[in-house]
């Protein structure tokens, strides 16, 4: 291909680099089987700690079991077999011993469709915070008005927190209140799998703006078919082909100088 | 008017097209219309029998040897007792059996041999159910011919259709959601509790309602149970003799003297509107309180 071509049809991206911090999570050789079809073929990688992570690659790759594997969602659908180590602060997750339910309340996650529940929008919010603390009144409402506002969503909800069902806003709105939901539980990691493929693009600048603001608290993994946005949110992005992992960097790196041919084909729209 | 100018298309072909389509609307209408029309004068032909016994001693007379002094009243009484118990009973056991196999049970041949066999149950003869009845609860657990025993008994014949129906109203609760509620770190209980079976009542109410209209229609189970069929006076507990609305028609419409089968007439009315009360109720639950995902 004509260099020029290439790297006009290459992804922009705008974000400086930044140096890797230590890893929040540490993949080790993982693997993941659907009943006898494997999905991961042994993916190695570092997540790094307050950064924006991203997974790219074309359909059916494993991007989504990679992330599911993380906070073992996984395990939910029957036939699914994990192997390898998925380690978090240095602590097997998949250890005997560690319950799935607290995995999944240090490491939250966001999902492809918006799936509010059909409460109000009060009680989205507060579901999480109940199950695992008795508050007060006054401090459930203060930390549900807190997720609200992180999302900014606050603004646009705080009149009909109790009368609106979540189910009644808009798509951009749901998938914002799904992330307030999962923000409210304080994890440490979030998730988001493919989190804005069912909105349209202003809610999806909105979303990534939010991310934006987000990666300074929390560590963000964002699976992504879309390369542009992996260019624009991401710190780091990660290329699956095939359930395997082909490239692993700064953002900047592999978008402007992938070191595998496959990265480059994909990046560029050979293939996707 | 030539519209289609197409090589090979023929307006002869399409006219006769259209005229199958027509046909075949016409016939579907008519099946429709049939089974209305047999229920309407079904309907008109017992009212108009039943009409002048339709007056308030219907439902506070006990069964008597004259018809001026016969009415309902152990019957419905006796329906109305046995019906609650039976969906004392039914319901929890039902509901947990359906919530177990949803969102319990793993998938695999041991599964499937309990589905199967649920759905088989659901097709047996009513009359087989009486005798296990019979064969159980009067003469093995000596319960005598209780409304106990035949709530039991009624119990055992609807329990299946809660089941499925359960089952039918849970599986309707998107997997996103329940996925939501995992994510969040909710245990599997929490999500059936706060989640599952909140969105999923209003179809889990109304199947058993309409599994409840089913026994309230039963007969022979109780026939063969004995219960039995001159009642004069209401149930007081659950170890009493009783009799329901079907067996207490049954017994009216069996007897010689005609004026007996106008009494039996307006009866069917009282069985009549006793199931279109049920069968309302489960219309509005499902109208009024069904998620729309």
């Amino acid at each position: 291909m004509d260099a020029a071509v290439g790297a006009r049809l290459r992804p922009e991206v705008r974000r400086q680099a930044v140096a890797p911090t230590n890893p929040v999570i540490q993949l080790r050789d993982l693997r993941v089987w659907y009943q006898a079809r494997p999905a991961l073929r042994g993916v190695s990688l570092d997540v790094p700690e307050r950064r924006i992570t991203a997974v790219i690659g074309p359909s059916g790759c494993g991007k989504s079991t990679l992330v599911r594997a993380i906070n073992r969602m996984n395990e939910l659908i029957p036939g699914v077999r994990t192997e390898g180590r998925v380690l978090f602060r240095g602590q097997d997750l998949y250890a005997s011993g560690v319950d799935p339910v607290e995995v999944r309340v240090r490491i939250g996650m966001v999902f492809q469709k918006p799936n509010p529940f059909p409460k109000s929008i009060y009680e989205n919010v507060a579901f999480g915070l109940r199950l695992h603390r008795r508050l007060h009144r006054g401090e459930l409402n203060e930390r549900v008005e807190r997720a609200l506002r992180q999302v900014a969503l606050w603004d646009e909800v705080k009149d009909d927190l109790h009368r609106k069902s979540g189910l009644e806003l808009s798509g951009g709105q749901q998938q914002r209140l799904c992330i307030a939901r999962a923000l409210a539980v304080e994890p440490e990691v979030l998730l988001l799998d493919e989190p804005c493929s069912a909105l349209d693009p202003v809610s999806t600048a909105r979303i990534e703006a939010l991310m934006e603001d987000l990666r300074h608290g929390y560590t963000l993994v964002i699976v992504t078919h879309n390369m542009q946005q992996a260019a624009r949110v991401s710190d780091f992005t990660a290329f699956l082909l095939d359930g395997e992992l082909v490239e692993f960097g700064a953002t900047e790196e592999l978008f402007t100088r992938p070191r595998d041919r496959r990265t480059e084909d994909y990046i560029t729209g050979r293939f996707g | 008017m030539t519209v289609a100018s197409l090589e090979g298309f023929s307006h002869r072909r399409l006219e006769r097209r259209q005229k199958v389509a027509g046909l075949f609307v016409a016939a579907c209408q008519a099946a429709t219309l049939l089974g209305l029309v047999f229920l309407a004068v079904l309907l008109v032909d017992v009212a108009r029998d039943g009409a002048p016994y339709l007056r308030p001693q219907l439902v506070t007379q006990f069964p008597s040897r004259f018809p001026s002094q016969a009415g309902y009243a152990s019957a419905l009484v006796g329906t109305v007792y046995v019906a609650g118990i039976t969906s004392l009973v039914a319901f929890p056991l039902g509901v947990a059996a359906a919530v177990y196999l949803e969102e319990y049970a793993r998938p695999g041949p041991l599964l499937r041999l309990l589905e199967v066999n649920i759905a088989n149950l659901a097709a047996i003869p009513s009359v087989l159910y009486g005798l296990l009845g019979l064969g159980l609860f009067v003469e093995g657990l000596r319960m005598g011919k209780s409304v106990l025993a035949g709530a039991l008994t009624l119990a055992l014949l609807v329990l299946p259709l809660v089941i499925l129906s359960s089952r039918e109203a849970i599986r309707a609760v998107p997997f996103s959601v329940r996925e939501a509620a995992y994510a969040l770190g909710a245990t599997r209980w929490q999500v059936v509790r706060y989640h599952v079976l909140p969105y999923a009542a209003p179809g889990v109410l109304t199947g058993t309602i309409l599994a409840l209209s089913r026994a309230v229609g039963e007969t022979a189970p109780l026939i063969m149970l004995g219960a039995l069929q001159y009642v004069p006076f209401l149930p007081q507990g659950v170890w009493d003799y009783f009799t329901v609305l079907p067996i207490q028609i049954f017994n009216y419409v069996s007897l010689p003297n005609p004026e007996f089968q106008r009494l039996a007439a307006a009866g069917i009315l009282l069985l009549l509107a006793v199931l279109l009360a049920l069968n309302g109720m489960a219309v509005w639950l499902r109208g009024r309180a069904r998620v729309r995902w």
